[in-house]
């Protein structure tokens, strides 16, 4: 079941009609390195004139912007987890437990605790849901490969909103019009790297080509599972998977949903063509009735 | 680090990357302890229990790096037998007296050094120290460390040794008797760290130091923030020795700053009692001459054996053509001590009436120093009061929106403090350096134009120079001579006027004879031919360019990088380094290689500046008699140390003892377990009714709190309240306790508490996390209550501010405040107004120490 909505695409940018584009840019987040300290919210705000939207204290660990939205184009996660101690002695690698592994355990003995942050944004889908069903063409892919939505043009209907099956593109409060990252679409092209990514300290946010973050990326999750981090995973990476694969991709340490990220996303037009084969049936059987009643009417 | 460096602490997981592994000691679990290999969770203010089980653990097990202790510590020196251990004493060193609870250090003292209690002073001032020259009596020859900058204070002549380590009265043996009461049972019973735990951190330890491996230590101010800080530190400092860490590359103990610039704020002080590059501020009664100002140094060996150049070059940097030997260099111009005018003693004497008006400079002192009520009402006891800031400070506030006129304590209209508001520039709208802790200067350059009336501090000092001067200029008076003979005559440019930065960096380097810039200071003379403003930073104008701005890629230039920036002093970018090699001069390994001895050149080479006499052979012996640099033995690899030692035993220059001592912190839950005396017994009590302390080991005050910081927000938060993108990000006053302490008290995160000591009591949301742990100190469980410090009432996000809770005491060496003590904590947010006193009251009648009506 292959078709333009669905499956592998070598070259998006081609695929939308770009001649000669430049590689495919993407974002290869690695959340074993990121210390939570948010300076990538911060950095995109600023760069990216987002206002802030804080409300008071969620009481969700040192998590206070609580999700992606319009407002927050990167959103650090902070979870907190208990997992089963270590030996104290061993020197070797903190051997982490099973994947969120939950023990009650007596005081500060028994039982470790872990502190996951991960930096979350738009994913940049291969296949982007938000994109093919945006009637206005505000959101459009860039030479890039990136997926950018154009406000100037967004009319606010909200379609991509429940498209996306990230939940990332969301509308401000006060006229609907939708944001998300664009991945600074005004600084790659100058040949900067996005704002994020060159405020982030530990490089946990890289940003560069597409393959060859990929293949960092592969390294970096052997280096990783060599060390004993078994639950070391990549998310988003593979082209095969439901959306295409996407342009930002991840290092996790744990499963996709103990970050809040849908464990199997399918871009929800994949059975577009289907729906709309559907929906003409429909349509017809419509029309038919229609025109039934009118007849019958004057019958 | 990750917590309140996080930029700094990429270079922490590069070298994790490189497979560092990383220990993270903290009564938190924070962003560092997330990234750590081990996070060892302690009671608060027990970090000297913990540390003093390491150094024992070392040396009952002979861990230590022999060939480097014997050669490059004072390990094998001998101490008199007037020297009594606090073994002997029960927690008390020889030489205490209790009537001044100050020690006398006459017995501390090398032998063969006799005439220790004579000299060794450059600076006696201390709590006191007007009374204790009137008496005529030497009640504290120790003189304050930070008055000995890069080394120790001095000592007369070298020690006898004993380098078989074996004399009962040797340095080693001493440290080992000390130490030997500091077991892993110990760290169980005061700490709550399991046995287990410490032996992981042991083995870490030991194993990642020896010739091919070095340790680091890094540690945030928190950890100076106690009654016995400076012997934290001191503590890890002997750990380094005794492993061979100083001195090498990936060794050295890293002191993260809690600004920018407050190394640079040392280096060229702003602090009461030193003038630049650590030379003493004189004391009126002492120094009546710069002969008996230099003396007690001028006679020693090591660098500050050139004390009198670096005094004078000062002196001529600041007075220029006016200071001739004539007239002694105009050294009566400098002001003088006449006691502790440190921070606290300052509040007092607000509070007294004595200091009458006070300058706030890029400090919020309403919030972020120790018991907020102590400091507000001293500044609402002023005549005047100036606040340069960004934002509308609580400091500039207080007297209309502070918590004592919500109580009713003040009124407005009953301060008769006036407030001088006056804007200033940020780091970006003005030209300038930064200096961190690796000593390192980084030039910055004016980005944009400080807006409205903002000033940067140049223009702003600069400008209140000219018109002071302006308004005494004609004048006949002697006293007005030191102000009208200032050198004052920076160029200034542009549309604002503004002095030019640099040519104060070039001052600071000083110039010689013929008017260029110095390159060095060993160029340095003491006859006036050469003047200059900080005599470490000597260099950073070398060749009449800003070596400061500097700017090369790493991967353009060797890793040391020696071409970014510029590193006090001779832009030595690791000091000591002749430890690095081994006593004949060869690198320990080819691994820690970083600088040795080129027989052939007959000099010292390396991928650092050498900081040794360049051409001293290691086999040097200096003759008998040597003074200054000349007396520095081949294997002296401490330079600065006046015998050349890196000390594991201070014999002189703490005011509270030669070695660390666990002690509790001033408001404890525990008994000490390891000595019947409590506390430290020289620490700084501050006596006023605004601060008292919470009677130790109260049912009514049964938990331990600690104050620190959150990436989110910068210190008193002036910097970060008032900014929506950082506010949003942490935007409410909360305090972090255990689930266990959750269930105990009946707090729900999310929801509200009080938490309440002797002094108020604040309130704050709850964070309910499993990163505070309950402690198992023995067969209790210890809880302890985390308090961000950012919050006041102005600002976008506003709350209580955790400092109210803390009381005043303080370290006797560095005089700075705790951040340890005891409270009780409450669901339910506090009382307001008048009723918040009388909760508190409530609380201390409970307690028994109800305050007179
Ligand atoms: S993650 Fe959502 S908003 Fe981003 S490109 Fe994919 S579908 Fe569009
Ligand atoms: S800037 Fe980097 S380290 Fe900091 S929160 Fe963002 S991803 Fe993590």
């Amino acid at each position: 079941m292959s078709n333009a909505l669905y499956g592998p695409v070598p070259n998006v940018a081609e695929q939308a009609g770009y001649q000669d584009p430049p590689p495919r840019m993407g974002f290869f987040t690695d959340t074993s390195v990121c210390i939570g300290c948010k300076a990538c919210e911060v950095a995109c705000k600023e760069w990216n004139l987002v206002p802030d939207d804080g409300g008071p204290l969620t009481g969700m660990s040192y998590d206070n912007t609580g999700a992606l939205g319009a407002n927050t184009w990167r959103h650090v996660a902070f979870i907190e987890q208990q997992v089963p101690a270590r030996q104290a002695v061993d020197l070797g690698m903190p051997g982490i437990g099973a994947p969120g592994a939950q023990t009650a355990a007596e005081p500060g003995q028994d039982a470790d605790i872990r502190w996951l942050m991960a930096s979350d944004v738009c994913k940049h889908c291969t296949h982007a849901a938000c994109l093919d069903v945006c009637p206005t063409g505000a959101l459009f892919r860039t030479e890039f490969g990136t997926v950018v939505v154009q406000e100037d043009i967004c009319n606010g209907c909200g379609y991509c909103v429940v498209a996306c099956p990230y939940g990332v593109i969301d509308q401000r409060k006060d006229d609907g019009r939708v944001f998300k990252c664009t991945l600074c679409y005004d600084r790659i092209g100058d040949g900067l790297e996005p704002a994020c990514a060159k405020a982030c300290p530990t490089d946990s946010i890289q940003y560069g080509e597409l393959d060859v973050l990929r293949a960092r990326a592969d390294a970096r999750l052997a280096e990783l599972r060599a060390d004993g981090e078994a639950g070391a995973r990549l998310y988003g990476n593979d082209p095969d998977d439901g959306v295409g694969g996407t342009g930002a991709f991840f290092l996790l340490l744990d499963e996709p949903e103990v970050y809040g990220l849908p464990p199997d996303p399918v871009v929800t037009t994949r059975n577009l063509p289907q729906i709309w084969q559907r929906t003409a049936m429909a349509a017809g059987a419509l029309v038919v009735l229609g025109v039934a009643s009118f007849l019958g009417r004057r019958s | 680090m990750a917590e309140c460096h996080p930029v700094g602490f990429q270079w922490v997981m590069e070298a994790k990357a490189r497979g560092a592994k990383i220990v993270h000691v903290d009564p938190r679990f924070t962003r560092t302890s997330a990234m750590a290999d081990v996070h060892v969770p302690i009671r608060a203010g027990s970090d000297i229990a913990f540390l003093g089980a390491l150094v024992n653990h070392i040396l009952t097990r002979a861990l230590d790096f022999r060939e480097y202790v014997v050669a490059y510590t004072n390990a094998a020196a001998i101490v008199t037998e007037d020297f009594q251990d606090t073994e002997e004493l029960d927690g008390l060193f020889s030489g205490f007296d209790p009537e001044s609870n100050s020690y006398s250090a006459h017995t501390w003292r090398y032998e063969g050094a006799e005439a220790a209690a004579a000299a060794g002073q450059r600076d006696p001032s201390q709590t006191g120290a007007e009374e204790m020259a009137a008496a005529g009596k030497a009640a504290r020859e120790g003189g304050q460390p930070e008055t000995a900058g890069s080394g120790g204070p001095s000592v007369p002549g070298k020690p006898e040794r004993d380098e078989t380590l074996q004399h009962p009265r040797c340095v080693y043996q001493i440290l080992k008797r000390h130490f030997a009461r500091y077991t892993p049972e110990m760290v169980e019973q005061v700490c709550g760290i399991s046995r287990e735990q410490f032996a992981e951190v042991a083995d870490i330890l030991t194993t990642n130091s020896g010739r091919e491996r070095t340790a680091a230590f890094c540690y945030a101010v928190g950890w100076t923030q106690h009654s016995v800080g400076v012997q934290n530190i001191r503590t890890a400092a002997i750990l380094q020795q005794l492993l061979g860490n100083m001195g090498r590359p990936g060794g050295g103990i890293m002191a993260l700053r809690g600004h920018a610039s407050i190394q640079g704020s040392t280096d060229i002080p702003t602090l009461y009692n030193l003038l630049p590059g650590y030379i003493p501020m004189p004391h009126a009664h002492q120094h009546q001459d710069l002969e008996s100002f230099v003396a007690a140094d001028a006679g020693t060996t090591g660098y500050w054996g050139n004390m009198a150049a670096y005094t004078v070059s000062l002196l001529k940097s600041y007075w220029g053509d006016a200071a001739s030997a004539d007239n002694d260099f105009c050294f009566d111009y400098l002001p003088r001590l006449t006691g502790d005018h440190s921070t606290y003693p300052t509040v007092l004497a607000q509070l007294e009436g004595t200091c009458k008006g006070y300058f706030v400079v890029g400090e919020n002192p309403a919030v972020g120093s120790a018991n907020g009520k102590m400091q507000r009402l001293g500044m609402a006891n002023l005549e005047w009061l100036v606040v340069r800031d960004f934002t509308m400070i609580e400091s500039a506030t207080f007297w209309k929106d502070g918590p004592e006129i919500e109580t009713g304590e003040l009124r407005t209209e009953d301060i008769g403090t006036e407030v001088f508001f006056l804007p200033a520039a940020s780091h970006v709208e003005k030209d300038g350096s930064f200096t961190n802790t690796q000593r390192m200067l980084q030039w910055h350059y004016k980005a944009v134009e400080p807006p409205g009336d903002c000033q940067s501090e140049l223009k702003f000092y600069h400008e209140l120079g000219k018109r002071i001067r302006a308004k005494l200029a004609g004048s006949n008076d002697e006293r007005d001579r030191p102000v009208l003979d200032l050198t004052w005559d920076y160029p200034e440019h542009g549309p604002d006027r503004e002095p030019s930065a640099e040519a104060v960096l070039r001052e600071i380097n000083g110039t010689g004879p013929d008017g260029a810039a110095l390159s060095s200071y060993t160029a340095l003379a003491d006859d006036g031919s050469t003047a200059c403003g900080c005599w470490i930073y000597c260099g950073v104008f070398a060749d009449e360019l800003n070596q400061a701005a500097r700017r090369k890629p790493g991967r353009e230039q060797s890793w040391v990088a020696p071409e970014w920036g510029w590193a006090w002093p001779s832009n030595r970018r690791i000091l000591y380094n002749r430890a690095s090699a081994d006593p004949d001069g060869r690198p320990w390994s080819e691994r820690k290689a970083y600088v040795w001895w080129d027989a052939d050149a007959g000099t010292w080479t390396g991928h650092d500046v050498p900081d040794f006499v360049a051409d001293r052979p290691p086999d040097y012996v200096p003759p008998d008699g040597a003074r200054g640099p000349d007396a520095i033995g081949g294997q002296d690899a401490f330079i600065m140390q006046s015998d050349g030692k890196a000390w594991l035993y201070a014999p002189i220059g703490l005011a509270d003892g030669p070695l660390p001592t666990h002690y509790e912190p001033p408001e404890s839950i525990l008994e000490n377990p390891l000595y019947g005396t409590q506390h430290s017994p020289a620490r700084g009590r501050i006596v006023h009714p605004a601060n008292p302390l919470n009677p130790d080991q109260s049912e009514v005050y049964p938990y331990v709190f600690t104050s620190y910081r959150l990436t989110e927000h910068h210190t008193a938060g002036g910097m970060t309240r008032t900014l929506p993108y950082l506010s949003e990000l942490q935007p409410e006053m909360f305090c972090e306790v255990s689930p266990r302490l959750a269930a105990e008290r009946g707090l729900v995160n999310g929801g509200w508490a009080t938490i309440v000591t002797n002094r108020t009591a604040i309130e704050a949301r709850v964070l309910v996390t499993e990163r505070v742990r309950t402690l198992r100190v023995g067969d209790r469980k210890v809880e302890q209550v985390g308090l961000p410090y950012h919050w006041g009432v102005n600002g976008i996000t506003v709350g209580d501010s955790s400092n109210d809770l803390v009381h005043v005491t303080l370290d006797p060496n560095s005089h700075i405040q705790g951040k340890v003590g005891t409270c009780d904590i409450r669901p339910g947010r506090r009382p307001t107004g008048p009723a918040l006193l009388e909760y508190v009251e409530g609380y201390r009648r409970r307690a028994g120490i109800a305050s007179e009506a």
